[in-house]
């Protein structure tokens, strides 16, 4: 796959991506949008999860802060949501640098910030549920009445398929520049061997808390983006564990740390998710994640390079992460 | 805020520890096997709480009988899933293994979901209201029958580690597998019989405590996260540790709930928890070099 | 003049010594040799010097400064970098990936870390496996790997820990050329190493580590012949060349 190919594969991939509005209706709108939010939140992870590699199940509340901000702000002073979310995303930033910096600091790594991340989710959960100033336990609802675009208000699915699509290639373009840029590829050397990044002058910190920052900030923007379509947030569904589970399978399963993979994981995942809610009704929330249980302990079984390592081992690809160098490499050297 | 209302608490706490001991111990004892914790721990608590519920509706009897069921049952549940899940990833990254749990934990907990719906299940109970009063404290009779199994098994599993022959490979396989194989013990067949009965703690955990407590499928995480708090403040590992942390993550909560505004209360051991990795991450006790 | 300066360095376990009351002197363009039987706190002297571990006493001077207190990644951006024994290379990227780590540490552009990186694996013969991943490459290439990664910091002082341990008579000669090489182009080099033959041969001084104290400090052919030093390897499957 050489690089021109993989620009031209891409460019017909937006085109058709911006024009599948045209052919289809409200549900399956829904369903796109939804692939659309889910893999540009996991993308967000990824930047921590993926290409930093820590393990972080506490996106849920960046997200979390991001909803509420802009939803808090919109209610309260008539905020518009554009302005809401770089202000939820500076918050969720501030929280990512604080979670990071005390864990980071003291050396929590692996599981145990996994776990840390999980115990300030947890916590986060507790008290938005009992301050009622920001809805409580009933949550907050956003009225919509006709469509408006700087309150983030669209009576037309379309349109915020749109706005999804803009977010998800920013997060794509972010990515993409990790991949490339010598901020990347640090973090991908902490990830892989932190000693050994040390030792070549890597600061560790540093590093680890712009992912942390650059990753919540994001996070932030797609949880406003997630309140303004879905119109109704609480803690429930916000700051459960699932959620913060579901955030991370999609990259898992896609392949953490590549361009690709989140991607590849949401396409795959989000309708499978749609399917098994019709075919066992609407019921019971959450039990779409009995499959994505599964099929994540068969990756983790049989794949734990996730979908993007088998394509590799298959050797579809002969780069592997970072995407580019080596090619470069050959022609620099030629 | 009266001097019996607090002794009350600690009185409360202290039962309800004696039933976080045992299923803290078990969390130990998968430690020892995987080096990491079991995320799943808290599902198998939930399914073994199931099963006494649905035992004791069909056969119309106490939930304590049905541990004949419960026990064996997740004793065979933590060995398969040691044989087919984990035993397989053993050598892998560590955050690989802990989100193949996590993926088990997904299926279990949602599966339960599907199954049983989210309403909660309670099991009626002869005793439901007996108790002993001590002064102005009252002590339940069903939480005073789980606390005293649940410690009575704990010390068994202690002199078993402590005092036989298994318990002495079960040590050695958790403290350096590879030395352990060395000196001819079957480190896989150890491990084996280590994680089922570490889950198998839960299946006299579960009857015990459905007289006290109510099932819902989700109720595997709010024990895992008070579990994960117990086995870091104690000391990963840590036996004994966990033994203490249990009784102190107890009586915390309970004082806590009589302290904080609102059901906030449920906040205390997390805080508990970041500030103990944070500060002393061996735990309040230390670890054993296990 | 001294670049490096180490001064009663000392780390102790509990009751155990590791290193104790440690002198010595690095005097710029010379290879100084650290021998001693395993065990002698050889590595653990490495760890003290660039940062990894913190000394229980004792001073350490690098270019003038005391560095004792900083992290590893700021001892490596004055120009002090070390290699680790037990190979610790990116295992999922690329050998030129790898290299180009170190190179981001003198290098801000990914265009300009790549060329050097480059370079320095020309320099040591090993260009050709630019593009292969770490995890596949044979024993030789990641000792080399270790080299280049360490060179590409453009280091004035490079702590070389046993690279050439485990390689066949020929790897190791040309290992030997390269160090020279090395040295040559302007590079200090402290070497810890149990292959005899390669320390004794490149090094300027040689000093001997025996529980953690230093037994001996001097020249290659004198140490052979000491008597402290002899005793010290008895029982060791050491050839004194």
């Amino acid at each position: 796959m050489t690089q021109h190919r993989i620009w031209a594969l891409s460019l017909v991939g937006l085109v058709v991506l911006a024009a599948l509005p045209a052919f289809f209706g409200e549900h399956h709108m829904h369903i796109f949008i939804q692939i659309l939010l889910f893999a540009y939140l996991t993308y967000c992870w990824n930047i921590l999860g993926g290409f930093a590699g820590q393990l972080s199940f506490g996106h849920a509340l960046f997200m979390a802060v991001g909803a509420y901000t802009s939803t808090l702000l919109l209610l309260n002073a008539g905020v518009s949501p554009w302005i809401g979310m770089l202000v939820g995303g500076v918050l969720s930033a501030a929280l990512g640098l604080f979670i990071g910096y005390l864990s980071f600091r003291y050396g929590i790594k692996g599981t145990y910030f996994a776990l840390v991340t999980l115990a300030f989710t947890e916590i986060g959960r507790i008290v938005a549920l009992n301050t009622p100033a920001i809805g409580g336990a009933l949550g907050l609802y956003i009225p919509i009445q006709t469509s408006d675009f700087w309150q983030l208000k669209f009576v037309e699915k379309s349109h915020y398929y749109y706005v999804a699509l803009g977010f998800l290639l920013l997060v794509l373009a972010v990515t993409a520049w990790l991949e490339r840029s010598p901020i990347g590829h640090r973090l991908v050397a902490i990830r892989e061997n932190e000693d050994a990044a040390q030792a070549l002058g890597v600061n560790l910190l540093r590093y680890k808390l712009f992912a942390t920052a650059l990753s919540a900030f994001l996070t932030a923007l797609g949880g406003t983006l997630y309140a303004h379509y879905v119109t109704f947030i609480d803690p429930h569904t916000l700051l459960n564990m699932n959620m913060a589970l579901e955030i991370t399978i999609y990259s898992i399963v896609g392949g953490v740390g590549t361009l690709w993979g989140p991607l590849f994981g949401s396409i795959f995942l989000v309708p499978l998710a749609e399917l098994v809610r019709a075919a066992l009704g609407q019921s019971y929330a959450g039990v779409h994640l009995v499959v994505y249980g599964a099929v994540l302990i068969a990756v983790i079984l049989f794949a734990p390079d996730g979908f993007m390592g088998l394509l590799r081992s298959l050797q579809w690809r002969r780069e592997p992460a970072p995407d580019g160098v080596a090619t470069q490499a050959k022609k620099d050297a030629a | 805020m009266t001097l019996d209302l607090i002794f009350q608490a600690i009185v409360t706490g202290l039962l309800l520890g004696g039933v976080y001991c045992l299923i803290c111990v078990g969390l130990t004892l998968t430690f020892g096997v995987m080096r990491i914790i079991n995320f799943a721990h808290g599902e198998f608590l939930m399914i073994a709480m199931y099963g006494a519920y649905f035992f004791s509706q069909f056969f119309h009897t106490e939930a304590y009988t049905s541990v004949i069921v419960d026990l064996p049952g997740l004793f065979i549940l933590g060995g398969a899933v040691f044989h087919f899940l984990i035993r397989p990833i053993l050598g892998a990254e560590p955050l690989n293994q802990m989100l193949l749990l996590v993926g088990l934990s997904l299926v279990l907990q949602n599966g339960a979901l599907a199954l049983f719906s989210a309403d909660t299940r309670s099991v009626q109970s002869a005793i439901a209201y007996s108790k002993i009063e001590l002064g102005e404290v009252i002590v339940g009779i069903p939480r005073l029958i789980a606390f005293s199994v649940s410690l009575i098994i704990t010390l068994a599993l202690y002199w078993l580690l402590r005092s036989t022959e298994l318990g002495r490979r079960i040590r050695a396989a958790a403290s350096d597998r590879e030395t352990a194989a060395l000196m001819g013990i079957n480190v896989n067949r150890v491990n084996l019989i280590a994680f089922g009965i570490g889950v198998g703690c839960l299946g006299i955990a579960g009857p015990v405590m459905m007289p006290i407590f109510y099932v819902v499928p989700n109720i595997g995480t709010f024990f895992i996260l008070i579990a994960f708090v117990v086995v870091v403040l104690g000391g990963i590992g840590n036996f004994m540790g966990a033994m203490v942390a249990s009784f102190v993550v107890a009586i915390a909560e309970s004082l806590g709930a009589l302290f904080m505004p609102g059901s906030t209360a449920p906040v205390l051991p997390f805080l508990l928890f970041i500030l103990v990795l944070l500060f002393k991450p061996e735990g309040l006790f230390g670890t054993r070099s296990a | 003049m001294s670049l490096l300066t180490v001064k009663g360095l000392t780390k102790s376990f509990g009751g155990l010594r590791a290193v104790a009351n440690l002198d010595f002197d690095v005097p710029r363009g010379s290879i100084v040799g650290l021998i001693g039987p395993n065990g002698a706190g050889k590595t653990t002297t490495f760890s003290l010097i660039s940062g990894f571990q913190q000394p229980t006493a004792g001073e350490v001077t690098f270019k003038g400064e005391r560095i004792i207190g900083l992290s590893p990644d700021a001892i490596c951006l004055r120009g002090l970098t070390r290699t680790f024994q037990i190979m610790q290379s990116f295992p999922k990227l690329t050998a030129l990936q790898n290299v180009m780590i170190g190179a981001y540490a003198r290098h801000n552009s990914s265009a300009a870390a790549r060329r050097h990186a480059l370079d320095v694996m020309s320099r040591l013969g090993m260009a050709a496996r630019a593009d292969e991943l770490a995890r596949n490459l044979t024993l030789a290439d990641l000792k080399r790997l270790e080299i280049a990664k360490a060179l590409a910091t453009e280091p004035e002082l490079l702590l070389l820990d046993e690279v050439v341990s485990g390689l066949t008579p020929t790897e190791v000669e040309e290992l030997v050329a390269l160090i020279r090489k090395i040295r040559a182009d302007g590079t200090t080099l402290v070497m810890i190493e149990h292959v005899m033959q390669a320390v004794m041969t490149l090094s300027d001084s040689i000093i001997v580590l025996h529980h953690g104290e230093k037994i001996f400090e001097g020249v290659p052919h004198a140490a052979a012949r000491d008597s402290r030093v002899v005793e010290a390897y008895l029982g060791e499957e050491m050839m004194i060349a």
